[in-house]
């Protein structure tokens, strides 16, 4: 089985900061794996840098969704991100970017675009196909919101939604775009710990039930140690550590970027 | 705050202003007779009355403070729900429809040339609605594509003798050209920039048709634009108003449907979504720069078939009104109005054109209460008057 | 080559582009610390030359001495303009300190069409002759046909300005506290400035050296006229956006290429599209270095 997401090596500078040093990364079919480390560490650059927002200065990002020996592998160095988000990755961010002018469902839809295609001819004519796209449109966003729980809110502006009602609505726009692998950044920011357990949960069933695979940023350790099967530990944009969240717990390094001292292990 | 707070608090703003007027507005100077207007009763106006504005000033701030902790309601404004029940929908449109068919009949041939002036900006101002009230784009030099419309007709018509009909598709298609022209270099831009550099671009327009006059006859301008015709049927001065009335209307709710049907389609929410968020739109799939050049070819094109209708109605056309002036009305239409919203922008177009016109006694006011209400309208509803409204769906399980 | 008449436009540009400098310094001041092109800073200038007109023709009727009443008139412009600066600020842009930029960009353009109305209401439309308030200066004499005693007077009233300005930001408490506000506004409240003193600092600060710069070339040109601040105002904020807007001496270097340049080409070339230059200048820059040639360049946190 190849890895469904690839990165070696990769380097990330801006101008004169290194923000990402020589990463290695992969992510098999159907895992869900956690990217950890103190703040400023690089997390969400990495994000960036894979999602095409900015493109790495050196290395490489190889993806094959359906992980397959014989599948091709894609570089997506450089990509435009609507472009990588068509390929099938998907993301949430760390400050929540909803549309604040739309209604949930309406935001749940725009994810849709990524799978649509009608054009200005399209909207204007409304022919079949387009009738029949929108059709689809709207149905299938309602049944995402109704797995992630918050169909009640159809209507409502997305800004008027409960902070973790928000966090959860990003990502059913982020799956409305049919990804085959989930970037989450920070999802459990600012949730208590109710809603961290619902969200657990519902990434659990988000790759069971789709079969999507799952890469998490977290600060979170108890979200982040039940729900991974693989850590990475990054620290001043170099990995520093990988393994199984066991591995992790007892590792002095990871211990020791986090406290910033020796601990006997 | 205790009335003896606000009474000096007043009593300060009254006297600041006093202060503030007086060389402007007390002193009139005659530099040819070398006398000296000192017209006291100004101060007076203007002391009395900035005392009970600053009071009115404070309140309003206050309740706007106040308001603004209470959450934003999806919730829908009395005209706003009134525009949505099918039961007056339907009627209102056909008595809307009936007052438009009598209007020119049963009013003057002047007061129809004034609606007709007024439904030529109702055009203008929807189709800016799609760029900065849909797509978030601020664009300040919309009246360019106005001239390109018109001009094109004019000139078509005089180097190729190009009728109207002809040249009305023409001149959408031109405007929509020079609006992807337009775009490409600014796709970049962030808002303010964005802002600058249409407006640079209207005015470089506006001083390329004064000075060329090789090509657009400079500041005389063009003369003898045909008006539309009529199968070849030779028309009075009366009917032809009549005429024009009517394609102009025609013209608006052509207008008004494709826009609905835009405005409601997946492009229209990848404007929305473009306009509230740059990157996450860009994370869901939509390609900015696509979307963002469909936005300034389509809202160019209405601009550009209102020009050519606009040269056919004036018959004379000059680089006169196609200025910077121009451009503000227009985007007034449409912040005043609601932006996004079309029957705000409607509204805003009829207000703005209207109003001055049957109160010709105030004219010379005109530029300067739309200077204050441009301020007033940002700061206690930025909605404008008749708020968008997002479109809810039915779903069928 | 003619060596007289390039330094002739020489001088000439570079007369232009100090008057340009100090309006465009306004601009560029009030963007760095709120990031709003105010769009009614041209109105400033414009409000500077009226008072100084109308004060200096009261005086004059009163028969008041040449040089007191170019003295007081130019207070009397810089303290209203000033006060006007102030006063717009307070009520049309502290309001909207957390809308959207589009709300504050049309409020300031609503601000610009009042005060250019207002002006034109109160007084008249017309073009009002000014009076030359500048003395000549006759040990220059041997040299005017290239540099003319007004023009002198000009430059040597910028030069004086950019000092003070530049004393003014890099060596005083308010200076500081605005080099502070402009680069993090939020430190700085944390740090214990008082943010709305500072923004209206600068508002009076920028009025200041524009009503100086409408007083200066009001004498100049003889004339003034309710529109005057529109075309200038559009011409100084070109010259700031081109240095790098928010940045003071990109304001006065793009000030000056500008002014050299309008200078050289209606000079040279032909002074039918002389307003045009700037518009192109304006469109090119913000495509290609919206940074501007000072300006650092904006990075966008995701």
């Amino acid at each position: 089985m190849k890895p469904i997401l690839e990165v070696k090596s990769m380097t990330m500078d801006f101008g004169g900061l290194r923000a990402i040093d020589n990463v290695d990364l992969s992510i098999e079919k159907g895992q869900i794996v956690a990217l950890i480390g103190p703040n400023g560490a690089g997390k969400t650059t990495f994000f960036n840098c894979i999602t095409g927002i900015y493109t790495p200065t050196h290395g490489d990002i190889y993806i094959s969704p359906n992980g397959s020996e014989d599948g091709k592998n894609e570089r997506i160095n450089g990509l435009k991100p609507n472009i990588v988000t068509r390929k099938g990755l998907a993301r949430t961010f760390q400050n929540i970017r909803l549309f604040t002018s739309m209604t949930v469902l309406e935001n749940v839809m725009i994810g849709c675009h990524a799978i649509t295609k009608a054009g200005i001819m399209g909207a204007i004519f409304r022919g079949a196909s387009t009738k029949s796209e929108e059709k689809l449109i709207v149905e299938k966003s309602y049944l995402i919101l109704e797995k992630i729980g918050l169909s009640k809110y159809v209507d409502e502006l997305a800004v008027n939604l409960p902070y973790g009602a928000q966090r959860r609505l990003e990502i059913a726009r982020a799956l409305a775009t049919d990804p085959f692998l989930l970037l989450l950044d920070e999802p459990a920011a600012g949730m208590n710990p109710q809603e961290t357990m619902e969200l657990d949960e519902l990434i659990l069933k988000i790759r069971n039930s789709e079969g999507i695979s799952i890469l998490l940023i977290e600060h979170d350790m108890k979200l982040v140690m039940s729900l991974s099967e693989k850590i990475y530990v990054v620290d001043y944009g170099k990995k520093i550590a990988e393994g199984t969240p066991e591995e992790i717990r007892h590792n002095p390094v990871v211990i020791k970027a986090y406290l910033g001292e020796e601990v006997d292990a | 705050m205790t009335a003896k707070q606000e009474l000096k608090k007043s009593i300060i703003a009254s006297v600041w202003f006093m202060f503030l007027t007086f060389p402007i507005m007390v002193i009139k100077v005659n530099t040819v007779t070398h006398t000296i207007d000192w017209r006291w009763h100004n101060m007076a106006l203007v002391g009395i009355g900035s005392f009970f504005l600053s009071m009115l000033w404070r309140y309003l701030l206050k309740k706007k403070e106040e308001g603004g902790k209470k959450e934003k309601k999806a919730g829908l404004s009395f005209i706003q729900r009134l525009l949505q029940e099918k039961q007056f929908a339907l009627p209102g449109i056909v008595i809307i429809s009936i007052i438009t068919i009598l209007f020119p009949h049963i009013f003057s041939m002047y007061q129809t040339n004034i609606m007709t002036s007024a439904l030529i900006f109702v055009v203008l101002g929807l189709g800016l609605n799609i760029v900065i009230g849909l797509a978030g784009l601020l664009v300040l030099g919309y009246a360019a594509f106005f001239a390109v419309g018109a001009y094109s007709y004019a000139l078509l018509n005089l180097h190729y003798g190009v009728g109207f009909w002809v040249a009305l598709p023409i001149g959408g298609i031109l405007a929509a050209f020079f609006g992807i022209l337009l775009g490409y270099p600014v796709l970049r831009l962030r808002g303010d920039y964005l802002a600058i550099v249409t407006l640079g671009f209207g005015e470089i327009i506006r001083l390329v048709l004064e000075n060329w006059n090789e090509f657009s006859f400079g500041p005389s301008g063009i003369k003898n634009i045909p008006k539309p015709g009529f199968l070849g049927i030779e028309m009075s001065m009366q009917t032809t108003t009549i005429y024009v009335f009517y394609i102009v209307v025609l013209l608006v709710v052509f207008t008004i449907f494709v826009i609905n049907r835009l405005k409601n389609s997946r492009i229209g929410r990848a404007w929305t979504a473009l306009k509230d968020d740059e990157i996450a739109s860009q994370a869901m799939g939509i390609d900015k720069a696509k979307t963002k050049l469909r936005a300034f070819a389509l809202g160019a094109t209405w601009a550009g078939m209102a020009g050519v209708v606009f040269a056919s109605k004036t018959t004379f056309i000059n680089p006169a009104s196609f200025t910077l002036w121009e451009s503000v009305i227009i985007l007034c239409t449409v912040v005043l109005g609601g932006m996004g919203s079309i029957a705000g922008v409607i509204a805003g177009a009829l207000l703005l054109i209207l109003l001055p016109e049957y109160m010709r006694d105030f004219g010379e006011f005109r530029m300067i209460t739309f200077g204050a209400v441009l301020i007033l309208m940002m700061i206690f509803r930025p909605g404008g008057m008749i708020e968008d409204v997002r479109k809810t769906y039915k779903f069928e399980k | 080559m003619d060596f007289e008449y390039f330094t002739q436009l020489f001088f000439g540009g570079l007369t232009r582009g100090s008057i340009y400098a100090l309006i465009a310094l306004g601009y560029t001041m009030v963007y760095g610390i709120i990031e709003l092109i105010n769009f009614a800073h041209g109105e400033i200038y414009m409000i500077g030359a009226f008072t100084g007109l109308i004060i200096s023709t009261v005086l004059t009727m009163m028969g008041m001495p040449a040089i007191a009443v170019m003295v007081l008139a130019g207070m009397a412009a810089i303290i209203y303009s000033c006060a006007y600066g102030y006063t717009m600020e307070k009520i049309a842009y502290k309001p909207l300190r957390n809308a959207p930029r589009l709300s504050v960009l049309i409020s300031a353009i609503g601000m610009s069409l009042f005060l250019q109305n207002y002006v034109l209401l109160a007084q008249t439309s017309d073009f009002l002759p000014f009076p030359s308030l500048v003395p000549e200066f006759e040990f220059w004499e041997p040299y005017s046909h290239i540099l003319t005693s007004p023009e002198l007077m000009i430059l040597s009233t910028t030069v004086v300005v950019m000092i003070l300005l530049t004393i003014l930001i890099k060596f005083t408490k308010i200076g500081k506290a605005m080099r502070a506000t402009s680069q993090d506004k939020m430190m700085a409240a944390l740090l214990g400035i008082n943010v709305d003193q500072v923004i209206s600092a600068t508002f009076v600060v920028g009025s200041a050296t524009a009503a100086i710069g409408g007083v200066l070339i009001a004498s100049h040109i003889g004339q003034i006229n309710f529109y005057m601040g529109f075309i200038a105002g559009i011409k100084a904020f070109v010259a700031a956006v081109l240095g790098g807007i928010g940045s003071i001496p990109g304001a006065v270097l793009g000030a000056l290429v500008l002014g050299w340049t309008e200078s050289f080409f209606t000079g040279y070339i032909s002074s039918d599209y002389e307003d045009v230059f700037a518009f192109i200048f304006l469109v090119v820059i913000l495509i290609f270095r919206p940074s501007g040639i000072l300006g650092r360049s904006q990075i966008q946190k995701v």
